[in-house]
């Protein structure tokens, strides 16, 4: 698997999503068309129902698009089968959702391990990424612990060091902020702004909120499944120059 | 990846505890359901063999046409020499010679006057050599209430039931008043030397026992016999190898055609038997599946509620790239592997008591007071090598038809619209 240099990590073309209704159809997503490089720290805005989470989820080979198409590092989504998509998930993409979803039977340590698991990367190795993983998200103290023992911020960090330990070339985070209050929130997007810039990490939000917008690079607005604005903007200041 | 697993099951008891006692349950009561029937099966096919059918049974062709009417004047005659080659062309049966007897029970006073009289069901075996086939038959040593087994001729057993109605015990003298073969009166005194309880209704009522050459001597049936039986050592029945052993030996004899000639009957060849063997091989069969259906019902029904309650986890894990196929198998796996420990354990819970019911027995005999039927009333289990696997049958079964049906729901949907239900 892997990406010919010249090409955008993402691209689509297009790209329509519909579901089906009794009468007619519901068009979540309408003629899509978007380009990500590698590195973008970049987030679709929009009013709740405007399509982000269906157009991450494509994005994400989670699932397939009505029309046009849509390539992720080298790969049209549009052509995967079920095994293919979940390869290409598994050593490519990493997931960050509204709530944690950390498995409440396995410890912190676990819960990081799973992914490497499922890639079958041997033991030694993944001993010492999770260990790197959770600490950079600052946890590295509570790798025993049940996610039951952890605050909400906590767990949303391990829920990012589980999407990071592979070290993907792309991480979607849908509304990964919904849930936390303001500190945590920023505590949060220091650590994945830090991760952007240190691995290069492609990171694409999903967010209405404006604490992780304020901290974009890019957004970009959908309106009823429709990219209505796209904006490159600088880096807010005091994050700019965020040192850990 | 398997390690991961089965961690989680381990740690998570709705996962694990649930599935694994209602299999652990399930295997249980199964096993005990089938050695309590092949302990019926056994017991009353071999209430049968020993009291009545032997495992095979040579009578005259006469006796055979007569049925339960046949008397002694239908007796075989020339047993000596039949007895031998019996003993020749069909060694793997032990021979017994048997003569049953009606009568009546006269005991006297000291005037030698009646002071008690009833009638009895009398059975002349062989009771005094020592290696006589129809001692460990009719196990008269564990039967005996009070008393011991006769050792000299002379000396008989009867039922306690009948020696309480009679008020003697052992030691006591009593006249047997019967018939001859010829059909003349007949009188012989013999001394009780014990009283005996089978715990088979039918046998406990009024039932003589005495040594088959005092009997003989009484109704004047020298070298004759009213069946010879034939018993596989090891008690258990052996349907093709009894009936053909018959057969053969009906061919052989097939040349005499005299009416008091002998022939040969298997026990899976009398009416009523037969059918009992077969009908106790349907009841296990359908009992297994029964308890393979509701315990499948039961463990899909938890399957879905616990697959409902993994939601979050199994989005997550097809978020990381796991396979949907790969998850589906992963979580047969699962409970493919409780349905086996369940089926262990629960099959080892069971031997315990199976093994009680199979060494010490459990006597219903109080509830049945008015049966009639050869039944014994002593409930024995039996421990048979289908004892040792049909645990697993519903076990594995129900716990992979369970996931199976439950999962499938997983299978068959989107992944998108599953991440949707998941809130993630
Ligand atoms: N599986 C589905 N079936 C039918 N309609 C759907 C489905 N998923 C999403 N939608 C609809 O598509 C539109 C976009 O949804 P979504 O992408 O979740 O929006 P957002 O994440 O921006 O809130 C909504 O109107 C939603 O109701
Ligand atoms: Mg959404």
């Amino acid at each position: 698997m892997t990406t010919p240099s010249e090409s955008p990590l993402i691209r689509t073309r297009d790209l329509v999503k519909a579901y089906p209704m009794e009468q007619g159809r519901l068009v979540a997503l309408n003629r899509v068309n978007l380009t990500f490089e590698k590195g973008e720290f970049a987030g679709l805005v929009g009013p709740s129902g405007s399509g982000k989470t269906t157009l991450l989820n494509i994005v994400g080979s989670l699932d397939q698009p009505t029309e046009g198409s849509a390539e992720v590092l080298g790969h049209r989504i549009e052509t995967l089968s079920h095994a293919e998509a979940a390869e290409l998930r598994s050593r490519h993409i990493g997931f960050i959702f509204q709530t944690h979803n950390l498995f409440p039977v396995y410890t912190v340590f676990e819960n990081v391990e799973f992914p490497l698991l499922v890639l079958g990367m041997p033991a030694a190795l993944r001993t010492q990424a999770v260990r790197d993983a959770l600490d950079w998200v600052k946890l590295g103290d509570r790798a025993n612990s049940k996610p039951a023992q952890l605050s909400g911020g906590q767990s949303q960090r391990v829920a990012i060091a589980r999407a990071i330990v592979k070290r993907p070339a792309l991480v979607l985070a849908d509304e990964p902020t919904a849930n936390l209050d303001a500190e945590n929130s920023r505590r949060i997007l220091e650590t994945m702004v830090q991760l952007n810039r240190d691995l290069q990490t492609t990171f694409l939000f999903a967010t209405h909120d404006d604490k992780v917008i304020r901290h974009l690079r890019r957004t970009i607005r959908l309106n009823d499944g429709s990219v209505v604005a796209d904006t490159s903007t600088e880096p807010t200041p005091q994050l700019a120059g965020y040192r850990p | 990846m398997i390690r991961f697993l089965a961690k989680g099951l381990w740690r998570d008891p709705t996962r694990s505890l649930f599935p694994f006692l209602t299999v652990t349950t399930g295997a249980m009561v199964t096993v005990l359901m089938q050695t309590y029937l092949a302990g019926i099966s056994s017991n009353l096919s071999w209430s049968s063999a020993r009291f009545s059918s032997g495992h095979v049974k040579v009578i005259s062709r006469a006796a055979a046409k007569a049925g339960d009417r046949a008397s002694n004047e239908l007796a075989l005659a020339g047993v000596n020499q039949l007895l031998e080659g019996l003993r020749r062309d069909a060694p793997d049966l032990a021979w017994a010679p048997r003569i049953r007897f009606g009568g009546l029970i006269d005991v006297p006073d000291d005037q030698g006057l009646t002071k008690a009289q009833a009638p009895v069901a009398g059975l002349g075996v062989e009771l005094i050599r020592a290696d006589a086939p129809d001692r460990p038959v009719l196990a008269l040593e564990s039967a005996i209430v009070r008393g011991r087994a006769p050792v000299a001729p002379g000396e008989a057993l009867i039922s306690e039931d009948l020696a309480r109605h009679l008020n003697i015990g052992p030691g006591a003298k009593a006249t047997l008043i019967g018939s001859t073969m010829h059909g003349a009166m007949a009188t012989a005194n013999f001394t009780i030397a014990g009283t005996l309880r089978f715990g088979v209704r039918a046998m406990d009522r009024g039932t003589m026992v005495a040594d088959i050459r005092d009997i003989q001597r009484a109704l004047e049936m020298d070298d004759a016999a009213g069946e010879l039986l034939g018993f596989y050592p090891d008690t258990l029945y052996r349907r093709a190898a009894a009936e053909s052993t018959a057969d053969s030996f009906n061919a052989r004899h097939a040349r005499d055609a005299d009416e008091f000639g002998p022939t040969m009957v298997a026990m899976s060849r009398l009416p009523g038997i037969v059918e009992f063997l077969d009908l106790t091989d349907r009841v296990s069969v359908g009992i297994v599946a029964a308890f393979t259906f509701v315990m499948s019902i039961v463990l899909w029904n938890a399957g879905l509620i616990g697959t409902l309650r993994r939601y979050g986890e199994i989005g997550v894990r097809l978020a990381f790239g796991e396979d949907k196929g790969r998850l589906y198998r992963a979580m047969l796996l699962e409970s493919l592997l409780i349905g086996l420990v369940g089926s262990v354990v629960g099959t080892l819970l069971a031997l315990g008591p199976a093994y009680w019911l199979q060494s010490r027995g459990w006597d219903i005999g109080y509830m049945m007071q008015n049966a009639s039927l050869m039944i014994q009333t002593v409930i024995r289990a039996q421990i048979t090598p289908a004892t040792f696997v049909i645990g697993f049958l519903p076990g594995l079964l129900a716990t992979g038809i369970g996931t199976a049906v439950s999962g499938r729901g997983i299978y068959n949907r989107q992944t998108a619209s599953l991440m949707k239900e998941l809130e993630v």
